[in-house]
């Protein structure tokens, strides 16, 4: 997100998901296991290749599913992608594919952009990512040459330490084929949660108001100082991967937790335990005693999307209703009450502003709170319950009421006017493998589980399926290891150490483990390091050097330190 | 355009168009069961015959393009005569089991039978031809024994999820829906999004978690938003007394269509789940107003101040208050960190960010969009 607002003011999806299956010539999809992370929109991307003929690209250290798909598979090695884009870049110019006229019109900074691209050439691409030359010129071409080309990534661009810079390269590369402002084209991440775009859009963040009003600004402050009827702390709070160490050192006493489980997804779980253990007060709102919960001191039971009324913001900006089917069991309730009856406790005694309009927590419903929202969120202005129940389809930015939202962003202008070219140098991982340590592990999650798995794994049928962690391995390697059917590994990292039923499968090129963290047992997260991408704050979850082991045949899984 | 005369009336009609579309269009109502808007068209059920004059036999409306000048009777004695044939036909290979059967009264095949009156004749097959649930996929029910090989699922598995699972195989009487190569669906390499049971238009197949829990004249729906990735798939929640029993596509779902995977279809059990939080809960060191005991975690379980103690709302969010209120004193705002939650509604995302920034006073707000 970081990268989009810095190349072109705005970091969001650009395109609609409909309009790149509908519209898009080529797709490049570059750390995205779309069929199983986003299987809807994986299914419109291959009805798209089988029904348009749309020529797909995937670029994946992985063999995943949607390789069958693409005709071009370019397989380069974890932690390798600045230097992929710079080569295919340098030999789109090299031909004189680029859009000279987007370039000149609607972008600024090219030379000193090119003048780094110039200095990767394919042969030394092809060394640091181990793509071929040949499928670096076959990818180049068909980018080149065919368009718009629809460009979509995930977390196996942002989930690095240059993951911000990643993002930026795929600007560049964007706009380098003019495929910007387009339909079929655009810059489109896939926002992985269900309401993570909404959770950035409504203030989810240290530097935001919501609509992405910055705290540092003077005039976003005394704007929301006058709603809500108090001074407002001018400085950038801190990330997640900043609060938790932040508890050692001191700086952290306490915690409120809405749903979330740090335990399971947070990188490097041991260090994790050891900072929950000592924060001096962990309040957690959740639907269930998750991994999370033994840290907890207070636990009040929330509500699932099936129990409440409101409105989630999906990948592509779109603002959807959700409505309340069923009742929360016992005495659970919705999440926005809770919040309302906690600031109401806390608010007591204390003196707002009495002219301030939105100081109040006095809601009856989300709709009272909607309202707020329009009036305090510019792009979520005209978004309202009422359009949306009258079947409205809306995506922001919305600012009025008789706005229809705004399917493709940066049509015609960018949003910070001219487009930015980043000159990207390539920088590799934090932990390249060793002797020791001798495999590249990578995580993520799987078709059937979500996230930490405190729901898929109370999915009976799911975990009929997938019921326990699996760690995909080479077959070159498994037969160095001696590991044949049924049999376990032992994956060790300078940080700690999983046991799991090893799944061989050239899904993952030799040299390369890929592990989950849906199962507390087996967490990749044990092995995970805290090393942040140091703008975006985003831990390296993609590389992580490790050794793997042979544990032969035993039942259960077991977590053991190092 | 051009000019047709569909029963008796003439009408014009754009080139290309089929019968069936342009009766839709006109607001008559040709019956269908293997047809489907989502699908490419096959004409291999036969119930949408209907009779052009001039045509030596009866035409499928799904797949017989208008032409200038065509006169069409869609509802004639010789139509009509034919689709209850076609219904007998099926309904002979068809175990009549609508009392115990799921998808009665959402049955295509059963509507044709009531609307058309045609009941399984007397010389109809008796008993079953396959096993019944013969598939062990745990989300969807394999009765082959209903099945009008209509050919949906295969369609809705090669057009909509392109993942070409189901397969026809065998000819004439021995004709078969198989996955793979006769083999079981998850070896067929089904990604179980039950697309195929959205687009069946009998009982043949069924989602199995929902079996036997209500049908659709018992059912509540409910159109709601997915809970779990950003694609925002929308569907309908079917509720019966109280209780999720089961997730049905919603055709006007902006982003998906009938379109949904394993997850959103299937992974709605855990909110029933015997886990869930049903009351505030709270350590017994804070009920008896003590500090928080440095006790190591291994050591938590053992100890009565830790001991977890189910309370009131009142008494649990005043102890939170009076613990979030103390930080904040004692260590400036700042001590205080927020993390709200991408899986929350909008306005609980806001709700979470005024929580911090006005009543705490810190920007220390964040969620998980980093991991």
């Amino acid at each position: 997100m970081a990268g989009l607002a810095t190349a072109f003011g705005s970091g969001a999806m650009t395109n609609s998901m409909d309009d790149i299956a509908a519209n898009a010539q080529a797709m490049f999809v570059i750390g995205s296991n779309t069929t199983e992370q986003h299987p809807v929109f994986g299914t419109m991307i291959r009805r798209a290749v089988r029904q348009r003929g749309v020529k797909l690209i995937v670029a994946d250290p992985r063999r995943i599913d949607l390789v069958d798909f693409a005709v071009l598979h370019l397989q380069q090695k974890p932690g390798t992608d600045i230097a992929l884009l710079n080569g295919l870049m340098y030999i789109i110019l090299e031909k004189g594919w680029e859009d000279k006229e987007f370039i000149a019109a609607r972008t600024e900074g090219f030379e000193a952009f090119k003048e780094t691209v110039m200095r990767y050439p394919p042969e030394k691409v092809s060394e640091i990512t181990g793509v071929p030359v040949e499928k670096l010129y076959q990818a180049a071409e068909i980018m080149g040459t065919v368009k718009p080309m629809a460009v979509m990534w995930a977390m196996g661009i942002t989930q690095h330490i240059i993951g911000t810079q990643n993002v930026l390269n795929l600007a560049n590369l964007q706009m380098l084929l003019g495929n910007m402002g387009v339909p079929g084209g655009g810059t489109n991440p896939l926002r992985g949660q269900n309401n993570v775009q909404g959770a950035c859009d409504l203030g989810g963040l240290p530097n935001v108001y919501p609509a992405y009003q910055k705290v540092t600004s003077e005039e976003a402050r005394k704007k929301f100082e006058a709603a809500w009827g108090v001074p407002l702390a001018p400085h950038v709070g801190m990330t997640v991967t900043e609060m938790m160490p932040g508890i050692l050192e001191g700086k952290i006493h306490a915690l409120y937790i809405l749903g979330e489980d740090p335990i399971m997804s947070d990188p490097h779980t041991e260090h994790i335990r050891e900072c929950l253990e000592q924060v001096d007060f962990l309040l957690l709102q959740e639907i269930f005693p998750s991994e999370t919960s033994h840290y907890a001191d207070i636990l009040l039971p929330g509500a699932t999307f099936a129990e409440k009324t409101g409105t989630f913001t999906n990948t592509e900006r779109r603002v959807q209703m959700v409505h309340q089917a069923i009742e929360p069991p016992g005495e659970a309730r919705p999440d926005w009450w809770i919040t309302m009856e906690l600031a109401k406790r806390l608010l007591e005694g204390r003196v707002l502003a009495p002219d301030a309009p939105y100081a109040s927590w006095e809601y009856s419903s989300t709709r009272d709170i909607m309202k707020e929202i329009n009036a305090l969120a510019p792009s979520y202005g005209g978004i309202t319950h009422e359009r949306l129940e009258a079947g409205e389809r809306l995506q922001w930015p919305c600012p009025d009421e008789n706005h229809p939202g705004t399917p493709i962003l940066h049509v015609g202008k960018f949003a910070r006017g001219l487009g930015k070219f980043h000159p990207i140098e390539h920088i590799p991982p934090a932990e390249e493998p060793t002797d020791d340590y001798p495999f590249v592990m990578s995580t993520g999650r799987v078709l059937y589980h979500w996230h930490g798995g405190e729901m898929t794994r109370r999915a009976k049928g799911i975990m009929q399926v997938y019921g326990q962690a699996l760690i995909e391995i080479n077959p070159e390697d498994a037969e160095r290891l001696g590991l044949d059917g049924g049999k376990r590994v032992r994956v060790t990292s300078r940080r700690g150490s999983i046991e799991a039923e090893a799944w061989v499968t050239e899904r993952v090129p030799p040299g390369m483990v890929y592990a989950n963290f849906h199962f507390p047992d087996a967490s990749a997260n044990e092995l995970t390091q805290a090393v942040l991408d140091p703008v975006a704050k985003i831990p390296e979850y993609k590389v992580t050097a490790v050794k793997v082991e042979v544990v032969g045949e035993t039942a259960g899984a077991t977590r053991s330190k190092v | 355009m051009i000019s047709i005369t569909l029963n008796g009336q003439k009408i014009e009609a754009r080139e290309g168009q089929t019968i069936l579309e342009v009766a839709r269009e006109h607001g008559i109502r040709i019956p269908t069961l293997c047809y489907h808007k989502d699908l490419s068209p096959t004409g291999n059920c036969r119930i949408c015959v209907v009779e052009v004059k001039g045509a030596r036999f009866l035409q499928a409306a799904c797949v017989t393009q208008v032409w200038d000048g065509m006169e069409i009777e869609t509802h004639s004695e010789k139509a009509v005569a034919s689709r209850k044939r076609t219904l007998s036909l099926m309904l002979a290979n068809h175990p009549p089991d609508c009392l115990t059967c799921d998808a009665s009264g959402s049955c295509e095949l059963q509507d044709l039978a009531y609307e058309y009156q045609v009941e399984v004749p007397a010389w109809g097959a008796k008993g079953t031809r396959y096993p019944v649930d013969s598939d062990p996929n745990p989300f969807i029910r394999v009765d082959m024994n209903k099945c009008i090989l209509c050919r949906r699922c295969v369609l809705a598995c090669a057009e909509i999820q392109v993942r070409d699972v189901w397969g026809v195989a065998k000819r004439g009487f021995e004709e078969v829906i198989v996955a793979g190569a006769g083999t079981t669906m998850l070896e067929a390499r089904c990604e179980s999004c039950g697309q195929c049971v959205a687009y069946c238009p009998t009982g043949a197949l069924t989602n199995k978690m929902s079996y036997g829990l209500g049908r659709a004249h018992q059912i509540e729906k409910v159109t709601t938003t997915c809970g779990y990735c950003g694609v925002g798939c929308q569907f309908d929640l079917q509720v019966r007394d109280g209780r999720i029993i089961g997730v049905a596509s919603n055709p006007n779902a902006p982003v998906n269509g009938m379109a949904l995977c394993v997850k959103g279809r299937y992974g709605w059990d855990y909110i029933h789940h015997p886990d869930r939080l049903t009351k505030p809960m709270v350590r017994r060191y804070l009920l008896e107003g003590k500090e928080k005991p440095k006790t190591p975690l291994s050591e938590r379980s053992a100890s009565a101040l830790w001991e977890w103690v189910e309370t009131d709302w009142d008494t649990a969010l005043g102890l939170a208050a009076q613990r979030l209120g103390r930080a904040r004193e004692a260590h400036g705002p700042d001590s205080v960190g927020v993390l709200t939650s991408a899986k929350c509604l909008n306005e609980e995302n806001y709700l979470m960010n005024k929580f911090a920034r006005q009543v705490i006073g810190t920007n220390n707000i964040d969620h998980c969009a980093r991991l």
